[in-house]
């Protein structure tokens, strides 16, 4: 049996069944890190032995029976913004390179109660800020996917969680953590050939996750399979009374939404999401979505969210704003890189000029502009009301529609090196994911099927506030439809 | 609205981030880029719209006034970059 080929769920009755134990589950993935991980660098940093230990130790509650945590002894791959205990945790930051967190993120001290194993820290654009995840001080991520008849090329993995695909993709991992600012789990999901859900803004607790924008920032998980997914989320999810934006509401069941019937569920198109230059594959992969939803007993209804086209523009107010604020800490006192100075203004001066990036200098430059005194009114508060304007479409798609349909990202993964002169044609990657972060509704990315060259192409199930239940349905639905069993070119068996 | 060099110096000092000189023109290219595509927001009508400032899902929430963290100064301090006995260090601020 090729243990890195199997489903958490899978694998979680195979571990009852003791077919094979945590440790050799987990072996296995340390083992296809060590091989792979030099080519990807989908880890910033590999935790093989701290991994093998609480593989033991998954061993020992496993032999005592029926009670094991629902995750116990499955390998999974920790976005390196969370704050890991003990474990360096760096946003993929210089600022951060040698910061050592003295606790434990909400939603990963979830997983751990539940079980799960954490074999590394994954790879991503700085401070979760860029979609190619080409911006980590840690050196870019590589899609383990590759373009047919061409090994040479090197494709981006999507960002900002860019390093947990691709660790999914290619069974160096079973599931991952990721984060959502604007699409940063579902633009990479799409490009590395998985599935990923950004939750409704406040299921999952962001205390101990290093801020982006706090407005919109959303942990949630990626995995192979939807089902793989709502089990992951089912342990992260939860109210937690030390995030105040996290909402004290039930956690459904979410394996069980998998298996809905989806009869009578209305599923909306939106017209404004057919944007001008999209490519025919993109296009096609869509309305063969739509047709396999309506097969499945859906009622496909044409809605319209007229402010769409405002989605990006508004989070490029909105979210370096946020940025230019949050990231004002890495000051050089408290914690994190210091640069000395002749002054105290010089030390912060000097700090934040090394310990930054180039995109992440720029977007607190932008952030601070569009704060600044003069300027407040005219970018951010009239961002702030358009981004009003933007749920209000969601809500009222909403009274006739249960989920939207709609393309994941306008491309396929694309090469190293292309779209990296403007940020502009950087930013219009996410162009489909930001509405649904704008909203805060849940909305997931899950493979459809391959483009022209055999890369994967997703499809974005964006559902109401807090139904994550009907996002998985349908995303059940057209994962079985599509019947996605393509692998990437670099994967664990394969060396 | 486009930027002069010296509001882009202006930004990166309140936002105190050191820049050089030589990283003006393009750090203005790349900021006047980014300020002339959301111009478009201009074109939206938001009279009488209320600003949205967070989903609005999560309440605030009281708790009884009584200490629930801290007493971990070591762990605090652990991850300054200079330390003394108990306190981060700064450069001389007063003379």
């Amino acid at each position: 049996m090729m243990l890195t080929e199997l489903t958490i769920a899978a694998a979680q009755g195979g571990l009852r069944r003791r077919e094979f134990s945590a440790t050799e589950l987990v072996g296995a993935h340390v083992a296809a890190i060590e091989r792979l991980n030099g080519r990807l660098n989908a880890f910033i940093t590999v935790t093989s032995d701290l991994a093998l230990d609480a593989a033991r130790r998954a061993d020992a509650i496993l032999a005592g029976g029926e009670d094991a945590p629902a995750l116990t002894g499955i390998p999974l791959g920790i976005k390196d913004l969370f704050c890991t205990d003990g474990v360096r945790t760096t946003a993929a930051s210089r600022m951060l390179e040698d910061f050592v967190p003295p606790y434990e993120s909400t939603v990963t001290a979830n997983l751990l109660a539940d079980g799960a194993v954490f074999v590394g820290k994954t790879n991503l654009d700085e401070f979760a800020m860029g979609s190619a995840n080409i911006t980590s001080a840690f050196g870019s991520v590589e899609n383990p996917w590759k373009r047919a008849g061409d090994e040479a090329t090197v494709l981006v993995p999507g960002g900002s969680s860019g390093g947990s695909a691709a660790a999914v993709a290619a069974r160096l991992a079973m599931g991952a953590t990721g984060t959502d600012t604007g699409g940063s789990i579902r633009q990479p999901a799409s490009y590395c050939g998985i599935a990923g859900i950004k939750p409704t803004y406040g299921r999952c607790s962001r205390w101990g996750t290093i801020a982006f924008a706090s407005s919109l920032d959303q942990a949630g998980p990626m995995a192979r399979t939807v089902e793989d997914c709502a089990i992951l989320l089912q342990s992260m999810a939860g109210f937690d009374v030390r995030d105040s934006t996290s909402v004290d509401i039930a956690v459904p069941d979410y394996r069980a939404a998998c298996g809905r019937s989806l009869k009578g569920m209305k599923v909306g198109i939106p017209a404004e999401y057919r944007v001008a230059g999209m490519p025919a594959e993109v296009e096609a992969a869509w309305e063969q979505g739509i047709a396999w939803l309506r097969d499945a007993g859906c009622e496909i209804v044409e809605v319209s969210l007229p402010y769409t086209k405002y989605g990006l523009a508004t989070y490029y107010i909105v979210a370096p704003a946020e940025c230019s604020s949050n990231l004002a800490r890495y000051d050089g006192v408290r914690f994190g890189r210091r640069v000395p100075g002749e002054s105290l203004d010089a030390l912060y001066e000097a700090t934040r000029r090394e310990g930054f990036g180039a995109e992440v200098r720029r977007r607190i430059l932008m952030g601070t502009y569009v704060l600044s005194a003069g300027y407040y009114d005219a970018y951010y508060l009239r961002a702030q009301k358009v981004r009003n304007l933007i749920r209000k479409d969601f809500e009222n798609a909403f009274r006739t529609v249960d989920v939207l349909l709609t393309p994941t990202a306008p491309s396929p993964a694309f090469a190293q090196g292309e779209k990296m002169d403007d940020p502009v044609q950087m930013y219009l990657n996410d162009v489909f994911t930001v509405p649904a972060s704008m909203a805060g509704v849940p909305a997931m990315s899950v493979p459809a099927g391959l483009s022209a060259f055999g890369l994967p192409l997703g499809l974005q199930v964006i559902g109401r506030s807090f139904d994550e239940e009907s996002v998985f349905a349908a995303a059940s639905a057209l994962e079985r439809a599509a019947g996605f069993t393509h692998r990437p070119a670099v994967r664990a068996e394969v060396v | 609205m486009s930027l002069d060099p010296a509001t882009v110096r202006r930004i990166a000092r309140l936002a105190r981030i050191g820049i050089d000189e030589s990283d003006l023109p393009a750090l203005q290219r790349e900021l006047n880029g980014i300020l002339g595509w959301i111009e478009q927001l201009n074109e939206v009508d938001i009279d009488g719209v209320e600003p949205m400032v967070g989903t609005g899902h999560a309440a605030l929430r009281m708790r009884e006034d009584v200490v629930t963290d801290g007493g971990v100064r070591d762990a605090v301090l652990s991850n300054a970059p200079d330390a003394a006995g108990p306190y981060y260090t700064v450069p001389k601020v007063v003379e």
